[in-house]
């Protein structure tokens, strides 16, 4: 008897650490999703629906949010089974799941979301080729619990899904002049009102629309961000080499 | 001599199989056993899944698409010069397919009001479009005279070619209302080719190939315009079948009293096609 309760008062204080370090990751998670490790501006992954689809906002937003969710789901349930999978056929077991959440959130797309899933066209299906999925899914989410899985699935989805909503702004701000263009495909009817139209007789700007267009945005996007991180590693240096000196 | 030396070894094979191989080679199987089970359960699982979201969304999705395809035609005839069901009331379209730039056997949507026609909806494709097929639909008023075209896929460069689409501009509309008489043959070009229609600045090749797809159809829809309306035609010819077209269309291939005819005409003008292609 006595035991048993000194086991069950043990497991319990195991289990709050643990609880809590399940959220005390979150702030590491967020950045390396976000920011340190993004998908799109550091690991350069999933490129191809990333330039395809980025010509306008809406279109960005459509594919990011499709991909995030897979992102979430296949974390989710790789977390859940990772401890009787075998390590054998833990790429086909991965590569199955992922095809069946990308063709379930196709077909529920297809029924919800017709417009813009004719607009996205091809590039649904092909979130299964996002070798982002599958990295995720064996470099994080084989081995962490189903939270800390999920949760990062959800800040690397969020980390690619901004690049393309900021990548498909900048084209279509150039190439057509407006924002949010053809929100009512996402939003219903209401999302009509939702265009912002900068500029009535904006004459377009082709090299924007076009591929190129989105190589370069992509390639600026980059050198933002590490202009950005140099800045950053500049200052903890100059506060590292000041601290000694004040002490 | 020699054969106890093979036995030998044969004998020594199955002992160590017995005594000492049993468990290492059951074990592996057993492992092989889990691993090929678990994988059918992953696979079992994941069908399942797509299967059950497949069947829970069917309906919408066909009702997605029979909307999408409605609006679509209903941009080409105003849904109030017909009433029948645009939509089911199609033909199989095999004949003569050179004019509409298709490899395939494609279907025309036919609008009808209290019985008569009224107008026809067909797909055509303009083959040289500057990167590569143009597809379009065309509508067809009984008269000859178009109700409207519009494209429905094309790769023309973005801000030069792809004005074609009617959201990118007006241009397109400029067939409505023409026919085969106006303007006459020689007016059927580009201005630049000599012709009545407008081509877009930086852009011959597009609107060239789309004038020239479109008046292809119109030409397709004076050679067949009995075929294209079959079942109205058949429908004059044998009052005893009052109402027909609601539901034999919907049949396309036992449909036999009024597909019979266009299929005796399928293989002489299929052979010319080919030689032509």
């Amino acid at each position: 008897m006595t035991d048993t309760t000194i086991e069950q008062s043990e497991s319990a204080t195991r289990e709050a650490p643990a609880r809590e370090s399940a959220f005390s990751e979150l702030p590491a998670i967020s950045r390396t999703g976000l920011w340190n490790n993004n998908v799109a501006l550091v690991q350069l992954l999933g490129l191809c629906p990333l330039l395809a689809v980025t010509g306008t906002l809406v279109n960005g937003l459509g594919l990011g949010l499709a991909t995030m969710m897979t992102l979430i789901l296949s974390n989710s349930i790789v977390s859940m089974i990772r401890n009787w999978l075998k390590p054998e056929i833990r790429i086909p077991v991965f590569v199955l799941i992922i095809a069946s959440i990308v063709t379930t959130i196709e077909l529920i797309m297809n029924a919800w979301f017709h417009d813009l899933y004719n607009v996205l066209g091809i590039f649904i299906p092909l979130i299964v080729t996002n070798c982002s999925i599958i990295a995720r899914a064996e470099a994080y989410a084989s081995k962490n619990n189903v939270l800390n899985s999920a949760m990062d699935g959800f800040m690397m989805g969020l980390g690619f899904a901004l690049v393309l909503v900021v990548l498909g702004s900048m084209r279509e701000l150039l190439g057509f002049g407006t924002l949010f263009a053809n929100a009512h495909l996402m939003f219903g009817e209401a999302g009509r009102s939702l265009t912002i139209t900068f500029s009535e007789d904006y004459p377009g700007f082709l090299l924007a629309v076009l591929p190129p267009g989105a190589f370069i945005g992509l390639g600026l996007l980059i050198a933002l961000k590490n202009i950005i991180d140099r800045r950053q590693s500049e200052k903890q240096v100059t506060i590292n080499v000041a601290e000694p000196a004040v002490n | 001599m020699s054969e106890p030396d093979l036995q030998a070894p044969e004998q020594k094979d199955t002992e160590q199989a017995d005594t000492q191989q049993p468990v290492p080679s059951q074990s592996r199987a057993r492992t092989i056993m889990i691993t090929a089970a678990l994988l059918t359960i992953f696979a079992i699982a994941g069908a399942a899944l797509v299967g059950i979201t497949f069947v829970n969304t069917e309906d919408d999705i066909k009702h997605n698409e029979r909307l999408s395809l409605l609006k679509q035609l209903n941009t080409i005839i105003p849904p109030e010069r017909y009433n029948n069901d645009l939509i089911d009331d199609i033909i199989t379209i095999d004949a003569d397919r050179s004019y509409l730039g298709t490899d395939e056997p494609t279907q025309a949507y036919r609008a009808r009001r209290d019985g008569k026609d009224v107008a026809v909806v067909f797909p055509a494709s303009a083959p040289n479009g500057y990167n590569g097929p143009i597809d379009l639909l065309v509508g067809i008023y009984v008269d000859g005279s178009i109700a409207g075209v519009r494209v429905v896929k094309h790769r023309e460069t973005p801000g030069l070619g792809d004005a074609v689409s009617t959201t990118h501009s007006d241009w397109i509309l400029g067939f409505d209302g023409r026919s085969l008489a106006d303007p006459d043959q020689n007016g059927w070009k580009v201005k630049r080719d000599g012709g009545v229609f407008d081509q877009f600045t930086g852009a011959t090749i597009t609107p060239r190939a789309v004038v020239k797809a479109v008046h292809n159809a119109l030409v397709y829809f004076e050679n067949n315009r009995q075929t294209l309306f079959a079942s109205a035609k058949t429908e004059r010819s044998a009052p005893e079948l009052p109402e027909p077209e609601m539901s034999e269309p919907k049949m396309s291939e036992p449909g036999q009293s009024k597909t019979d005819r266009p299929n005796t005409d399928q293989p002489e003008p299929d052979q010319p096609d080919n030689g032509k292609q």
